[in-house]
């Protein structure tokens, strides 16, 4: 008796327990020191290292239960570590550095640079990497380079159509062809090119010889060529969209984009999607796997008249008839900002190090730094970087030319070749584009490019999807599996029954379901009815309020209830 | 205004006359896009390649024998010598660089039940007719007379020999060690469990606890005896008898047993009451199974006329070999290099197989060796893929072993469904299900 009274007189807080036990709170785990110096230099590299090499998130390999998978989760996470880290240490290697524009002074801005300028003020081989077609009559030029930037191929809408190794300006082969020539593309290598004549497309070899005539390819307005996967795609007039495997000559998969004549064309160099400008702003996003395109995204009041991705797949530039050039996050599908011009940007490009390039009535504008993956809130660039023309050739297409600093125009008085500095790749992989490369090896190149062919399969919005587990269809057969499942509208309604049984108020499984799923902009049958569902219960708690209210007015003054009518 | 723009030279590249470019790298990744579809399908590649190049079946030795080979033995001190015993009762001698004969006699006047080497590369031979004989292959010409003979009072089965000592043990119903230095002497020891009778059909000495000795009996019972205590140690009796028994050469206490229900059964001996792990293809009577030098891998022979290939720790065959013509196989054995396997068959052949189907032994060059190693990687990372796996793991097997095959699954369903029947109509808990590793051990005695 006296010890429980004892033991009520006691007082208990928070640091003492009923039993007078003393609590004592404890860290988990060791105490934290401080890192030492070497540890946190280490650290730091670890991360730089990461964020240029590393390939993504890491697993956490202590929240795994079962010791087997997590020692080797944990070894391969190592593994990963490593080797971004050796990588990191293998930049020791790199041999050139990058060209640049630097004012001196506050007054100096670079975008007043003018060519004459720079070809003073670089060396005389790369000077004379500047120059000039003059072309007239022929027609606005389109151009085309190889991978590696070391062939030019420009074609005039006359049907002249000539290739070159441009640095060292010799006439690879020129032909006359006689009708329109509305796009011109290398294949693989500077072995062959196609070009989308009047009516088909033709591909012919680096003598100039007609190899194919394709056929099937009708009225084309643009090509794309995708290396890795030897697929050339063609657009036409029509709105057909097809893939031709070069390497067999097969045609993969053909689909009509149902919205007219394409304004503009491209494919995203990271994933191998092609993009399709329309008439009516939309972008849509195509792939050989799907007959709807995988996105349709609105980037103008207005046809848009040019696109382009950048090399790592992040951003899109686009121009329109809307005088507008827009900035999207194509991995969110967002714009990040867009710029005013005074007049239709006709030709978008971006190089290997993000520079954009946009040919607009007789000029072109070079952005720097439009966008950039190391930072989450784009900055609006206020100036160009560079700017060329306004001497009275309309531009007709710009392109960069592959690890140089380079940016060639195409315009309808000839050819322009200018240069850029810090627009090019300084340093090149020989084993995966070689601009020096010997016939030997280009030869080499060839055959592995072809043994790696890559199916058409395999693209996807997220290239790395090959060699995932597929969970998604694992689990959908493991239902299919289970013959007590419901399927359809039984289905839907257990859904639904299971959403309704949850309690009510603030909290309710209805809001929050609404709340999770609603700031996303995708509308699906389930959450149609999520919604249906909750106007039905407003609308009947409204009733019953007004019920109520009514009995509490009384007989007389019932009728003057809110919505009794 | 500082200006620069990029400039190479392409003599850097590649200096003026010579022929040797310069590649320098980048690892970036945005220069290597589609890096995960490109490795998968070099992985598929290299997958299609192995599968295109392999040809496990090298050859066979000389023109075999007249009657089936029952039995093969390899030099443990050399790499190119091996002796086969045939069902006529004669041993030959092989040398496997030239796979040719360079020895032979007749041996027996019956079957050679059982061949071994000697710690100073001499034969040993048992037979049906009563008698271990001791040969010298390496000193004496074809045809020379035994220079040591042994005279037992039944038909010997099986031979095995000591680690270090000058000793032997032969097995007919029991177990009897003999002295090498004495011949023609009585055993210096008998080793028998005490309530069985039975044919002990083999016997294995452990090469590195090198006093443990193992042996399987008619009686389907596998025991284990300690020389120096000269008594058995432990007994456990299987569903089915044994044919064979092969100690792992790296973990000493681990032994393979070839089973009569076409099943390989990998023993703990420390403890026999369940099996470490159960090696299932087979569709017929396993005659014989060896570990591979390394440990990892075992070869089978098997009454359904073909060959297979293990991993120690899956429970499938990695491999299948068979030919036309191969009759039932009733020995295979590895060479000591790890590099091949040889078999010898009632037809009276004996093969020699790559143990690895699709390699090669020639000489390959830094670029090669790396290529390959590569493409191991690529495969061992991306082996779960379906294709990946499908294609790596497809074998064209003989059709009678197929058909065999598909009526085994059918009883073996037949069985389990019997069995899960009468469960659901016993008292629960009365048919308990038994783990596959413990279900053939019926009982074990110590």
């Amino acid at each position: 008796m006296i010890e429980i009274n004892e033991a009520a007189d006691l007082q208990t807080t928070d640091l003492v327990r009923p039993n007078g036990q003393i609590r004592v709170q404890r860290k988990k785990g060791p105490p934290t020191a401080p890192l030492n110096p070497e540890k946190e230099a280490a650290k730091k590299r670890q991360l730089e290292a990461n964020r240029q090499y590393g390939r993504g998130k890491g697993i956490n390999p202590r929240s795994i239960r079962d010791k087997k998978v997590r020692s080797n989760l944990k070894a391969l996470e190592d593994r990963y570590q490593d080797a971004s880290l050796k990588a990191k240490d293998a930049e020791i290697l790199l041999e050139n550095s990058s060209g640049f524009l630097q004012p001196e002074g506050e007054l100096e801005r670079t975008y007043k640079v003018r060519q004459d300028e720079i070809q003073s003020d670089v060396g005389v081989e790369t000077a004379k990497k500047g120059f000039e077609l003059k072309l007239d009559g022929l027609g606005p030029y389109v151009q085309d380079y190889t991978r590696n930037g070391r062939h030019l191929l420009i074609a005039g809408r006359k049907g002249h159509v000539a290739t070159m190794d441009w640095r060292s300006g010799q006439l690879g082969c020129e032909l006359q062809l006689g009708e329109t020539v509305r796009d011109a593309k290398w294949l693989h290598n500077n072995q062959f090119f196609a070009v989308a004549q009047k009516r088909n497309v033709y591909i012919y070899d680096h003598h100039g010889v007609e190899i194919h005539n394709l056929d099937q390819h009708v009225e084309v307005e643009y090509m794309e060529f995708l290396p890795y996967h030897f697929l050339l795609a063609t657009i036409g007039k029509a709105g057909w969209l097809k893939w031709q495997d070069t390497s067999t000559g097969k045609l993969v998969m053909q689909m009509g984009t149902k919205q007219g004549t394409p304004t503009a064309f491209g494919q995203n160099p990271y994933n191998a999607i092609l993009h399709v400008g329309h008439q009516n702003g939309t972008v849509s996003l195509w792939s050989p796997n799907s007959t709807t395109p995988l996105v349709k995204m609105l980037n103008h009041r207005g046809p848009v008249r040019s696109l382009a991705m950048d090399r790592e797949g992040r951003y899109m530039v686009s121009t329109g008839q809307d005088k507008k050039m827009a900035v999207w996050d194509i991995r969110t599908f967002k714009p990040v900002h867009e710029y005013y011009m005074h007049v239709p940007g006709s030709s978008v490009s971006i190089s290997d190090r993000n520079l954009t390039a946009v040919g607009w009535g007789t000029q072109t504008t070079m952005w720097k730094d439009l966008f950039s993956k190391h930072v989450s809130d784009q900055v609006k660039v206020q100036s160009p970087y560079m700017a060329w023309g306004g001497e009275g050739q309309s531009v007709e297409r710009v392109r960069w030319c592959p690890f140089e600093d380079i940016l060639s125009i195409g315009h309808d008085k000839g050819f322009s070749s200018i240069i850029v500095p810090g627009a090019g790749e300084p340093n090149f992989d020989a084993l995966e584009v070689n601009p020096y490369e010997n016939v030997k090896q280009r030869q080499e190149s060839e055959v592995r490019s072809l043994l790696n062919k890559l199916q058409p399969e395999m693209i996807n919005l997220d290239p790395s999807f090959v060699g995932k587990l597929d969970t998604a269809s694992n689990k959908q057969k493991q239902l299919e599996k289970d013959l007590d499942r419901k399927t359809g509208a039984a289905a839907e309604r257990e859904r639904i029954e299971e959403l309704k049984n949850r309690g009510r108020g603030k909290n309710s499984s209805l809001r929050k379901y609404m709340r999770k799923k609603g700031n996303k902009n995708v509308i699906d049958e389930h959450k149609m009815r999520v919604m249906e569902m909750r106007e039905e219960k407003r609308k009947k708690a409204k009733e019953a309020k007004q019920g109520r209210d009514k009995e509490d007015f009384g007989p007389a003054l019932g009728r003057f209830a809110r919505g009794a009518g | 205004m500082k200006i620069k723009a990029l400039s190479r030279s392409s003599a850097s590249h590649q200096a003026p006359g010579s022929d040797v470019a310069r590649q320098p790298r980048n690892l970036d990744p945005s220069q290597h896009p589609f890096e995960r579809a490109r490795e998968y399908t070099r992985a598929l590649n290299a997958t299609k390649l192995e599968r295109m190049f392999a040809q496990p079946f090298v050859g066979q030795l000389g023109r075999g024998h007249v009657d089936g080979v029952y039995k093969l033995a390899k030099d443990p001190k050399a790499l190119d010598r091996f002796a086969s015993g045939s069902g006529d009762g004669v041993v030959k001698v092989w040398d496997l660089p030239s796979r040719d004969e360079v020895w032979q006699t007749q041996a027996h006047e019956n079957m050679v039940k059982g061949m071994c080497w000697t710690n100073n590369q001499q034969l040993l031979s048992c037979g049906s007719d009563k008698t271990v004989k001791l040969f010298d292959p390496y000193n004496t010409p074809s045809k020379s007379a035994p220079t040591a003979t042994w005279l037992g009072n039944n038909a010997f089965t099986s031979i095995t020999r000591h680690r270090t000592d000058p000793t032997f043990a032969v097995s007919s119903s029991s177990i009897s060690l003999y002295d090498l230095t004495r011949p023609s002497s009585t055993p210096t020891q008998t080793l028998a469990w005490p309530t069985s009778a039975d044919t002990i059909t083999a016997l294995s000495l452990n090469q590195t606890e090198t006093s443990i000795l193992a042996s399987t009996a008619t009686d389907r019972s596998l025991v284990l005896y300690d020389l120096r205590t000269s008594s058995p140690l432990h007994r456990s009796v299987l569903t089915l008898a044994s044919n064979a028994i092969s100690w792992n050469p790296m973990e000493a206490f681990n032994l393979a047993v070839a089973n009569e229900d076409h099943n390989i059964y990998l023993f703990d001996t420390r403890n026999l009451s369940r099996a470490l792990n159960v090696l299932k293809d087979h569709v017929s009577a396993v005659m014989d199974v060896e570990f591979s030098p390394t440990g990892e891998d075992l070869v089978s022979a098997s009454y359904d006329r073909s060959v297979r290939l293990w991993k120690r720790n899956q429970g499938h065959s990695r491999d299948i070999y068979h030919t036309k013509r191969m009759q039932r196989v009733f020995s295979a054995c590895w060479t000591p290099d790890n590099a091949y396997i040889l078999s010898g068959s009632d037809d009276g052949n004996i093969r020699l197989w790559r143990s690895n189907a699709s390699s090669r032994s020639a000489i390959k060059s830094a670029g090669e060796r790396q290529k390959l190693e590569y493409d191991d990687a690529l495969k061992e990372r991306y082996k779960h893929m379906p294709e990946i796996r499908r294609i790596g793991r497809h074998r064209h097997v003989p059709k009678q072993v197929k058909k065999a095959g598909e009526i085994k699954n059918e009883e073996v369903r037949a069985i389990k469904r019997r069995e899960e029947n009468e469960r659901r109509h016993s008292r629960k808990g009365e048919r308990r299900r038994r783990s596959e590793r413990e279900k053939m051990v019926l009982a074990t005695e110590k």
